[in-house]
């Protein structure tokens, strides 16, 4: 295996709506300051892979008129996932294990305002017997939910102390969409969305870009002095058909964590992709998160979730936090599909 | 609005994507969708002697091909876990507030997820009985079973099912967006709508891009000086298109071009008309035919199509990088 490092990372700010620019145009800045800040010249980055889907927005081919952004002359490497940016990241690590290049260009981007966000996932379902009766992405949800509290694993408080646990923590983060303090008791007077879910537990429709330059072991240490290294990486899946498995459990996110030795020493921190709140709760017992362990400092996704982005940004938010000086061994934690159905662990560590 | 003000102004529009698709079901969920037309409910066992609701080719804990065995499950279950949608979606299964629930049919070891009817949500409680109620004209689909109720209604009739086995299913798809292109494209849209076509110059190479998308493709730079191009242009390559297709306009047949327009640097699609269709060639020149500027809108459509002019001909080797 081959020592991979994030060597730079950029974000967009995470906003409700952002009308202004297409997502060329939101790229561009983020992609000039990652390459800016990873002391690799761009021409010498020997892969670029983005993360991203179509329909978020109904424009077809986005994903290729996006790479209008990199600046694809002359004529570079270059690959794309129907999938959060956490698994373009994927797909670019294993290009580097295979010796196929020494550093790599990930990206994702999504304007989920365009549309209605939660319809929109229908669209990711078995086609058969799930997406034609249009249960969105908050049914789905609400359904996990109610299974948790009905099995006694959490309660609707412990649901609002995860929301506004978060975005209290996301006040620090310049980048995050949805920050405060807010009274837990305030928010159980809330009506419900959709039952179980109130409006707290549920992830704000965000726009945004994030862009992660990686460079393995020679390359980094030659871009940057603070390297932080991808000590593993590793995603499973469970079954598509939410009545098929039990909800209130993530084996795929135990199996992933696992595999990447999440229990071999502790952790400083962990940023976990788990856009309604009862989902942090599965997310920390499967991979056997205690109490005391920081999850999302950067407020997560319930502060801010551009779909396609928010799980590359736990990674990339994770890199910040250890450049910042917080701590130096994090786990970060990406999801995709309905129900926390699909599940990416990764390690990080600084020098 | 002055033009000023205008240019700032990032444009939006409603945009449906919409098409159908028509799946094949291949033999387990073919049976499955058969049944549901007879107001039956199938399972299939795997090799452990789970019964799976909706059937699967595969189990889904060991990868193992299920058997072939069909088990009728249900019509009867109990609801394992629900949501309360109180304000439905117009694409959602009810219009009135019901419950999505995953609902454990007697005989079955996995959940079906389907609408449960109960009027209001102190109906709802997780365990309770309901029964299916089946959709009044069969379309071929999961909502042949239109949705469930609380037992206590009472079972309904099985639907008479048509004489033969259903092989696909049609599985529409409806999304409905409110489309921004973003700044560099408004500017170009907002020029059109003045019978302008305005491009813009990369920050790196000066290279015109017309129509605009605020980047520089070769680069990955930002195009921020804008550049009237003209209306005339030389063909540097064309297709004669004979074949129908749904969202044509144009009578049959007709030449689509790509037309370089004076003072850009990037070829643009156009249809050619007023012309002989055995006449058309690379190198032609060309120029824009407007709509009446009453009609111009924020649009590509205010040019009706390109026409040829009486201009010689630009040899290849000037246009031959844009071929």
């Amino acid at each position: 295996m081959r020592d991979v490092a994030i060597v730079s990372y950029a974000q967009t700010q995470f906003v409700r709506s952002e009308r202004d620019q297409n997502e060329v145009e939101m790229l561009m800045p983020v992609i000039k300051e990652a390459v800016d800040n990873s002391g690799i010249p761009k021409q010498e980055i020997g892969f670029t892979c983005s993360g991203s889907t179509d329909y978020l927005s109904g424009q077809s081919f986005a994903f290729v008129m996006a790479v209008d952004a990199v600046g694809a002359w002359p004529p570079i490497n270059e690959s794309h996932v129907e999938m959060d940016g956490a698994w373009a990241l994927y797909e670019a690590w294993i290009k580097i294990q295979c010796g196929e290049a020494d550093s790599a260009m990930v990206f994702s981007f999504g304007r989920s305002s365009m549309g209605e966000t939660a319809e929109t996932l229908t669209l990711q379902l078995d086609p058969y017997t799930l997406a034609p009766l249009n249960a969105d992405a908050i049914s789905l949800a609400a359904l996990q939910a109610r299974a948790g509290l009905d099995a006694g694993k959490w309660t609707e408080r412990d649901m609002a102390e995860v929301a506004a646990r978060c975005r209290a923590q996301a006040k620090s983060n310049p980048d995050a969409q949805v920050t405060g303090d807010f009274d837990v008791d305030k928010l159980l007077t809330d009506p419900y969305l959709v039952s179980p879910l109130r409006k707290h537990d549920c992830p704000p429709v965000s726009d945004g870009a994030a862009v992660m330059i990686i460079a393995a072991e020679g390359a980094a240490h030659k871009a940057t002095n603070k390297p932080v290294w991808i000590r593993s990486l590793e995603h499973r899946l469970d079954s598509h058909q939410p009545g098929g498995r039990d909800l209130t459990t993530s084996p795929s996110t135990k199996l992933a964590g696992k595999a990447a030795g999440v229990h071999k020493t502790a952790v400083d921190f962990a940023e976990l992709h788990t856009p309604f709140s009862h989902q942090e709760i599965i997310v920390r017992e499967a991979l056997g998160l205690g109490k005391d362990t920081l999850v999302n400092p950067s407020g997560g996704p319930l502060a801010a979730n551009p779909l396609m982005v928010a799980g590359l940004a736990r990674l990339g938010e994770s890199a910040r936090r250890i450049w910042g000086g917080h701590g130096s061994r994090a786990i970060a934690h990406a999801t995709s599909g309905p129900c926390l159905q699909q599940n990416l662990v990764c390690v990080l560590e600084g020098e | 609005m002055n033009q000023a003000s205008q240019e700032q102004t990032a444009l939006s529009a409603p945009h449906i994507l919409e098409y159908d698709y028509r799946r094949s079901l291949g033999p387990v969920l073919s049976r499955f969708f058969t049944g549901l037309r007879a107001g039956k409910i199938h399972g299939i066992k795997t090799q452990s002697g789970r019964v799976l609701v909706p059937p699967a080719e595969y189990d889904p804990e060991t990868g193992e091909a299920t058997t072939d065995e069909f088990v009728e499950v249900g019509p009867g279950g109990v609801v394992e876990t629900w949501a309360w949608v109180e304000s439905p979606r117009a694409s959602h299964p009810l219009s009135q507030p019901f419950a999505f629930a995953l609902i454990k049919l007697d005989g079955a070891d996995t959940a079906l997820l389907h609408a449960v009817d109960a009027g209001e949500a102190s109906q709802m409680e997780t365990g309770m009985r309901v029964t299916p109620r089946w959709a009044e004209e069969s379309q071929g689909s999961i909502k042949d079973l239109s949705h469930f109720v609380p037992e206590a209604e009472g079972n309904a009739d099985a639907p008479h099912p048509p004489a033969e086995a259903t092989t696909d299913i049609v599985t529409p798809v409806h999304v409905e967006y409110t489309y921004s292109p973003g700044k560099a494209a408004s500017r170009y849209l907002h020029g059109l709508k003045e019978g302008k076509i305005v491009g813009q110059a990369s920050d790196s190479s000066g290279l015109v891009y017309v129509p605009p998308r605020g980047a520089c493709p070769r680069d990955g730079v930002p195009t921020s000086r804008e550049v009237e191009v003209s209306s005339k242009g030389t063909v540097v390559t064309l297709t004669i298109v004979r074949v129908p297709s749904e969202n044509i306009k144009v009578e049959l047949p007709y030449c689509t071009a790509n037309i370089l327009l004076d003072g850009a640097d990037q070829s643009f699609t156009g249809l050619l008309q007023e012309c002989n269709l055995d006449e058309v060639r690379i190198g032609m020149r060309v120029e824009a035919v407007w709509r009446d500027p009453s009609e111009w809108d924020y649009s590509s459509e205010n040019i009706k199509h390109f026409r040829p002019i009486d201009e010689p001909d630009v040899p290849f080797e000037e246009i031959k990088e844009y071929c």
